[in-house]
């Protein structure tokens, strides 16, 4: 960061918004509407929260912050319940074996084009860039009839595959590195892009070849970003419903955790105290990633749309 | 769960992580190799294809290919007999509420809806988060829902609007403010139709809402940066010039963040658009919340009807393209503009 | 011999742009040459021509007798200092002077010893671990340097290496810089837009504007005898004054004054060139007297500069800075005729 810039950040008496914020409502006024504002953004989720600890007559016939006031009726049924009767464990153990391949294939081959699209001259580059990105228009629901019935000619189901003795998730990674990669090499690009050019030049004048310049130099350098886009896709992945019910079905053995989740939801009623623990439980790994590395997060986004 | 199951995936979970970017590593290389046997002349021209080739054949079998399937399909009948725009006239057929109608209907309200309000909160929660100094914390918090996935998403919103009969206790936070703060009798949020300023149905906006809850966390953090990326300099001199602060807000900061609200904005009109998650789960697009890639999924997984299905994703494409396009545009113009 | 040779070289990127044309140059070894003119003059193209960043349109390129139009940058035994330095901002510094090395596949002793004795000459030892990050700008100047000095190149290419650095640093590392050239007895060739530099460092200069070569020589040379308007303009501060003037029968008419040609020349019209310091307060015998209405004073303490109308032309003079001068006086000034320029009309050479 140059000097000006980490000063900038640093000088608590510059600030961009209008000084009338303060001047006109006050310090204790604004405080008020931040900190309000700030409460009813996390009223939902702490609702969900406390919810999960309570028992099943209880959710049903009062609302949520009755148990902020005493008499205190907690629970940890709900979870051992959810854990031990569902299928969400195994969701969980199958949403990790989907996401973490499913991040790794379109990052790098992500990395390998933005790199080509960034430093190398080929005819059409410019276009097949411009229909690349524009592939982001395509709603994925277009696409899943005929892959899937490709898929099935091929045979790479997960039934098949599981026969087979290979990991019945192939489609799935297949599948989210096909979608993943428009958004992947769009940021990849811009940022790789956006190395100074004279490092470049540099690095052939000291007979540096291709991979040396890709590996030492390139790679090193875009760490934010990779990791970034490791985050992001990560999430995403994670996140997914409909890719993972398409490629992989609703069989408990290779659901991930949100379609274990989802078949939850269809039950509602019976099992509305199940479905928040459930909730909850498929939160933790997108919350600890995301409050572990929220940096790259936001950097990430901000590198799609503005520089930070 | 199932412990064995576990101590036999583990050891896949593991020969993946190394071996997938063992191959595509090994893929680079050789490929590079490749080159090298290659005369220098020829090099630059093979080279590129080899780093960009697997990128674009995944692409095309999972996004060109099919989308060009598709958008054929739409053009044919169920027994595959081309039919021109036939299915497209049957999806528009019987204007204002047959046909996809409902749906485009509901989509507008959540291209202006949506992206307003996001577009609204996010500005005014980046400006005043600016003064405060325990900012980041803030920050972080609305920036939370940005990382579940949308069936959380719409578990967490189930509760807020849960609904029990007026009279008894009411379960669902926002009825039971209604009953006890504003003294109304609660509603059914998500199946009430009733138009709010004559215009948009509630339970639309009860969806919308919910949406725009778990994204405003995004387009805060741009334009706070954006915010943070105007030149103190600029202020100082309008200062010195003796500008009010409000006449600085209007004057300086705004139209310097416009081309930044423009971009978010228009992405903010793509997501609406696509928008499926949250209305396939709550409402599954009953109560008239339809939007089109709702109907699309269920003319395909319902109906069965392929080519219908076809017809309202082309449509849908025909929508998003434009605003790709000028969306784009403006990035490259705020890019250009450092 | 690594002696340098721009043989008919021209560059150009479409059939209406052509940004260096028929540019002829040889560098002899082991002498500083500065390629020097405006922005976009097509020194930095001529350079980058030389170090393989640029395909060569026309012509040839020759380090020693060695043709190296189509041979690689890497194998040119050139070394490069970037304006920017480009340095790798990840890497150490020692690890971005050890980098060249690596990619010759140099043995680790060798690659040690070489960045040890590179980082001694410039003073970089207790800064080998930091990251560029950590360092000033005067410093990573250095590092850059000790890049180029770790390869032991035939050539050294220098773009603006002192344009990012501030004033009075730069003028320390002026000196440093031709220190260096002394001690690597290595052939330099510099590119700058600032004519002070080129006058300074350099053994011979190179003048360029708009593609084209204007004129080589020493900078005693280019200062006494310029070839042209341009070069008569480009070189010297406060610049030549330049005032339009009709020739009759061996005399110079120009708006506020008339001057005696010292050699007849043959041309009707065209502009007058004499430096600031040949126009003083003392009326030199066989000199020629002008009247001037001074409109700006400048008092530098070791010189003084009056800026002012003769006639109906602006012009410089510089006078005894003991004089006492306000805005407004009419003072009658003599102009030394022995370094007097006269230029063509149309084609700007030097007559005189």
């Amino acid at each position: 960061m140059s000097v000006a810039a980490a000063a900038r950040t640093e000088s608590t008496a510059l600030r961009f918004s209008p000084r009338w914020i303060t001047d006109r409502l006050g310090g204790f006024v604004l405080h008020v509407a931040v900190i309000g504002l700030t409460v009813a953004w996390v009223v939902p989720t702490l609702g969900l929260l406390v919810t999960s600890f309570r028992l099943p007559a209880d959710i049903a016939n009062s609302g949520w912050w009755t148990a902020l006031a005493p008499p205190y009726k907690f629970t940890l049924d709900n979870y051992s319940q959810m854990l031990q009767a569902s299928n969400l464990g195994t969701g969980f153990f199958n949403s990790f074996m989907i996401s973490i391949p499913a991040t790794i294939i379109p990052v790098t081959i992500a990395a390998f084009a933005a790199y080509s699209f960034a430093w190398m001259k080929f005819p059409g580059r410019d276009w097949i860039f411009l229909a690349l990105v524009g592939l982001l228009a395509v709603p994925l629901q277009l696409t899943f009839i005929p892959v899937t019935t490709v898929f099935v000619k091929l045979g790479l189901t997960p039934q098949h595959l599981t026969s087979l003795g290979l990991p019945p998730f192939i489609p799935l990674w297949l599948a989210h590195a096909g979608y993943g990669l428009p958004f992947s090499i769009y940021l990849l690009s811009n940022f790789f892009r956006a190395l100074p050019s004279d490092l470049f030049e540099s690095a052939e004048i000291d007979g540096a070849g291709t991979l040396t310049v890709f590996f030492r130099i390139v790679l090193p350098l875009s760490v934010p970003a990779l990791a970034s886009l490791v985050i992001f896709q990560f999430l995403w992945v994670w996140n997914d419903l409909l890719v993972a019910l398409i490629y992989v079905g609703g069989t408990a053995s290779v659901a991930p955790v949100t379609v274990s989740l989802v078949n939850l939801v269809g039950s509602y009623g019976q099992n509305y105290q199940l479905l928040t623990a459930a909730a909850f439980f498929s939160m933790i790994v997108p919350l600890v990633v995301f409050l572990s590395l929220q940096r790259y997060f936001v950097r990430g986004i901000l590198a799609g749309s503005v520089k930070g | 769960m199932d412990f064995n199951v576990l101590l036999t995936d583990l050891p896949t979970l593991i020969g993946v992580i190394i071996g997938v970017p063992a191959v595509l590593a090994a893929y680079i290389v050789g490929g590079e190799y490749l080159v090298r046997r290659l005369p220098d002349k020829a090099r630059p021209s093979v080279r590129p294809w080899i780093w960009v080739g697997p990128a674009l054949a995944l692409v095309t079998a999972f996004l060109v290919l099919p989308a060009v399937g598709t958008i054929s399909t739409s053009l044919q009948d169920r027994k595959g007999n081309f039919v021109g725009l036939k299915n497209f006239a049957t999806q528009l057929d019987g204007f204002p509420t047959g046909g996809a109608w409902i749906a485009i209907r509901d989509n507008v309200f959540w291209l202006v809806f949506y992206t307003l309000f996001v577009l609204a909160f996010g500005l005014i929660l980046a400006v005043i988060f600016d003064r405060v100094p325990y900012e980041k914390i803030v920050k972080s918090l609305i920036f939370m829902p940005m990382a579940i996935s949308s069936v959380a998403l719409v578990v967490i919103w189930k509760f807020m609007y849960a609904y029990q009969p007026p009279g008894q206790a009411q379960t669902g936070t926002l009825n039971f403010l209604l009953n006890t703060v504003f003294h109304q009798d609660p509603r059914t949020w998500v199946q009430d139709t009733t138009p709010l300023l004559g215009l948009i149905p509630l339970n639309n906006l009860a969806l919308i809402a919910a949406a725009v809850w778990g994204i405003v966390g995004f387009s805060m953090v741009i334009l706070s940066a954006a915010l943070k990326g105007i030149p103190g300099d600029l202020l100082e001199a309008a200062r010195v010039d003796g500008a009010g602060e409000i006449t600085i807000f209007r004057r300086v900061i705004f139209p310097l963040m416009m081309p930044t609200i423009v971009v978010v904005g228009t992405t903010l009109v793509i997501f609406a658009l696509k928008a499926f998650d949250v209305v396939y789960a709550m409402t599954n697009g009953n109560y008239e919340t339809d939007v089109l890639a709702n109907r699309m999924y269920k003319l395909l997984y319902n109906s069965n009807d392929f080519p219908g299905a076809s017809a309202v994703a082309v449509i849908l494409l025909l929508t998003v393209i434009p605003v790709l396009i000028f969306n784009l545009r403006q990035f490259r113009a705020v890019e250009a503009r450092r | 011999m690594a002696s340098v040779t721009y043989d008919h070289v021209v560059k150009r990127y479409t059939a209406d742009i052509t940004v260096v044309k028929d540019f002829n140059v040889e560098i002899k070894d082991k002498e500083f040459m500065v390629l020097v003119g405006p922005s976009g003059c097509g020194k930095s193209t001529a350079l980058r021509m030389l170090a393989g960043l640029e395909a060569i349109t026309e012509g040839q390129i020759r380090i020693g007798d060695r043709v190296v139009n189509n041979v690689a940058a890497k194998d040119r035994d050139i070394a490069m200092v970037f304006q920017s330095y480009a340095l790798y901002p990840h890497m150490s510094v020692y690890d971005n002077m050890a980098f060249p090395l690596q990619m010759q596949r140099m043995k680790k002793d060798e690659i040690d010893k070489r960045v040890k004795n590179a980082s001694r000459i410039l003073g970089l030892d207790n800064f080998l671990k930091r990251k560029p990050r950590a360092l000033s700008g005067g410093q990573r100047q250095r590092v850059a340097l000790g890049r180029a000095i770790v390869r032991s190149p035939k050539v050294f290419l220098l773009d603006e290496p002192l344009s990012n650095l501030d004033a009075k640093l730069r003028g320390q590392t002026r000196i440093e810089l031709q220190k260096l050239h002394r001690d690597l007895e290595t052939t330099f060739i510099y590119v700058t837009h600032d004519q002070v530099e080129a006058m300074t460092m350099g053994d011979r200069i190179a003048i360029m504007n708009a593609g084209i070569l204007q004129q080589v020589g020493t900078p005693g040379d280019i200062y006494d005898h310029p070839a042209n308007l341009f070069v008569a303009g480009f070189i010297g501060s406060p610049t030549m004054n330049f005032v339009p003037a009709s020739v009759q029968n061996g005399t110079a008419k120009a708006s506020g004054f008339e001057v005696k040609l010292p050699k007849p020349i043959d041309a009707a019209k065209g502009t007058l060139g004499f430096r600031p310091e040949a126009v003083t307060d003392r009326i030199v015998d066989g000199g020629t007297a002008m009247e001037m209405k001074v409109d700006v004073v400048e008092r530098l303490g070791s010189d003084q500069f009056l800026y002012g109308q003769v006639g109906s032309d602006q012009v410089t003079a510089r006078v005894d800075p003991r004089l006492s001068v306000q805005p407004g006086d009419k003072v009658r000034l003599g102009l030394d005729t022995r370094t007097l320029h006269f230029f063509d009309a149309e084609s700007e050479q030097a007559l005189l």
